[in-house]
């Protein structure tokens, strides 16, 4: 009686064990599965479009598209316009937002505890949830009404340089803090002024957990279409000028999505702007790794 | 006060006068110490854990001065200059300092951390003389042969003893008065041990060691002199022969007997 009993309590556990074994798997896979569906699906319906062309070429209008679909051909053209003012942008905020991040950063480290420091801390966490409209609102009333006199690459940037903002004071407050106290205390007890033991010592000590917060912040505002709608607005041809109007491959999509004749051309894009993010990703991840 | 076992040193290269160091108000961690260390010599610093052993090493170079509301009181010679009236950075020049883990700095490489002390300030030196102090710091502290194929490899790559022999090097490297060593091989095997011993006891030909430590054979082995501290206050500071033949305080009787550390 009292074997069998025991035999009962282990079968029922194992079979517990086997339901709680499965239904971790079931939710891993529920977790995985958006991922490789959204991948496959713009692999099969963008491969077709990219091409060597489609890099170095610029949007084509609304007529030669349609022209290229009732003669089922490839739409022409490529997305040049936007890829150049996807890096323009993202380039001029990463300049703007790294050394102001980084020093941000380098500011609520020095100052662990400090009210002002806390305040600071605090405010960069809450920009961090404003929703990144508004965040294009702001470079509109800023930049565009004010600086450049109309919609432009440099507001688009400005809007950008604030959404990465956080991300690069965070990793660079959190990757000082992992750095050994006495690593600080060697640089000090050699005479070295404080401010040198911090760009010469810790900065390079953690070079790497630095460019990993850099690459991942990069990574997230590459694909943010709401902020410059309000300030780049858009452009049909290459534009280098940062006091003019620019495209960018997420506003690209955008419009690919309102014009009938070149939804074609969502895929491709996409499928461009999300190789490209997960390549970010996947370097950061890397470099990350290496450091451990 | 004055029945203190506390001998006199003539023509000292450190002398601290009435020396107090507080981390928070009227909780002194150091309480009025005074003692004169030869030239030429390595003066121990013993007793049990927190009675002020590292507070006061550190006060030496005025490391300590990188905690908030820190308090010092009294005054510290050194070559007959008074270090508190001294720029903190020129002080620090004037001393090199060794930390109980091993921290080479580890995006240099070795011959770089040598001459970090160089680098870092900002003092550009010809190819050659860098060669010469990297090579003289190396051997110095007994390391060249086992390095001087990989120079240019991280210091992180040694192993421990040599990383601590590295940081000594490049407290060396800048050619210090004195040099100041809290517990430099508490984090070390037996035999990396042995060998930063025997090269401390070489190095005080051409340099003033000041070393703390927790261990009282390694204070007997290579001291000259040795000083007791008990609860921040300087017990006693005497010839390390004489201390372990014939301690006159109680306290420093008792620890030297392992009654308690
Ligand atoms: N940063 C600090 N803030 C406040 N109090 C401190 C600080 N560092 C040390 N103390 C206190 O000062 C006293 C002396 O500390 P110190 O580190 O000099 O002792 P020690 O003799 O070196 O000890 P150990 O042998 O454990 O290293 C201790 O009571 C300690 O608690
Ligand atoms: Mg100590």
């Amino acid at each position: 009686m009292n074997a069998l009993h025991q035999i009962d309590t282990s079968k029922r556990r194992l079979l517990k064990d086997r339901i709680f074994y499965w239904l971790v798997i079931a939710m891993a896979g529920l977790t995985i599965s958006p991922i490789v569906l959204i991948i496959s699906k713009l692999i099969a319906k963008g491969y077709k479009q990219i091409s060597f062309e489609f890099i170095i070429r610029n949007t084509p209008d609304t007529y030669e598209a349609m022209t290229a679909i009732s003669n089922n051909e490839l739409i022409p053209g490529g997305i040049a316009n936007g890829i150049t003012g996807t890096l323009l942008m993202v380039v001029l905020a990463a300049i703007i937002a790294i050394p102001v991040g980084i020093i941000t950063g380098i500011y609520l480290y020095e100052n662990q505890g400090k009210r002002l420091a806390n305040l600071t801390r605090n405010i960069s966490d809450i920009i961090q949830g404003v929703p990144s409209i508004v965040l294009g609102l702001i470079a509109y009333l800023w930049i565009v009404k004010n600086v450049t006199n109309g919609y432009s690459a440099l507001a688009g940037s400005v809007s950008l340089s604030i959404m990465m903002l956080p991300m690069i004071i965070r990793s660079t407050e959190e990757t000082l803090k992992m750095i050994p106290q006495t690593l600080k205390e060697a640089g000090l007890a050699l005479g070295v002024p404080y401010y040198k033991v911090i760009l010469k010592i810790l900065v390079p000590t953690g070079f790497s957990g630095l460019l990993t917060g850099i690459l991942l912040a990069i990574s997230r505002v590459m694909g943010e279409t709401a902020p410059l709608m309000l300030t780049a607005l858009g452009s049909s041809v290459i534009n280098l000028n940062i006091s003019e109007p620019t495209s960018a491959i997420p506003l690209l999509i955008w419009e690919f999505y309102n014009d009938p004749n070149m939804v074609d051309l969502i895929w491709s894009s996409s499928l461009l702007l999300m190789g490209i993010v997960l390549l970010l990703n996947i370097v950061s991840k890397q470099i990350a790794a290496k450091r451990k | 006060m004055s029945e203190k076992n506390i001998i006199k040193i003539k023509d000292p290269i450190l002398s601290i006068q009435n020396l107090s160091v507080a981390y928070d108000k009227n909780n002194y961690a150091v309480k009025d110490v005074s003692v004169e260390v030869k030239k030429n010599t390595v003066t121990a610093i013993m007793g049990p854990s927190g009675c002020g052993k590292s507070t006061l090493l550190r006060a030496l170079n005025r490391m300590h001065e990188l905690y908030e509301n820190i308090e010092t009181k009294g005054t510290v010679l050194l070559n007959g200059q008074d270090i508190y009236k001294l720029p903190t950075i020129r002080v620090r020049r004037m001393t090199g300092m060794v930390f109980q883990r091993p921290n080479p700095f580890p995006t240099m490489s070795i011959y770089d951390n040598v001459i970090a002390g160089y680098k870092l300030n900002g003092i550009r030196l010809k190819k050659s003389e860098k060669d010469e102090i990297v090579e003289r710091s190396l051997r110095d502290v007994v390391l060249w042969e086992e390095v001087k194929d990989s120079l240019f490899k991280k210091g992180t790559f040694l192993s421990g003893g040599q990383q601590q022999r590295l940081c000594i090097a490049r407290a060396l490297a800048f050619g210090p008065e004195v040099i100041l060593l809290d517990e430099p091989t508490s984090a070390l095997d037996p035999v990396a041990t042995s060998k930063v011993e025997d090269l401390l006891t070489k190095l005080k030909e051409n340099y003033t060691i000041i070393l703390v430590t927790h261990n009282m054979a390694q204070a007997a082995r290579i001291s000259d002199y040795s000083l007791f501290m008990y609860l921040g206050e300087l017990v006693e500071y005497d010839k390390t022969k004489n201390m372990f033949t014939n301690p006159q305080d109680k306290r420093t009787e008792e620890y030297l007997t392992g009654k308690f550390g």
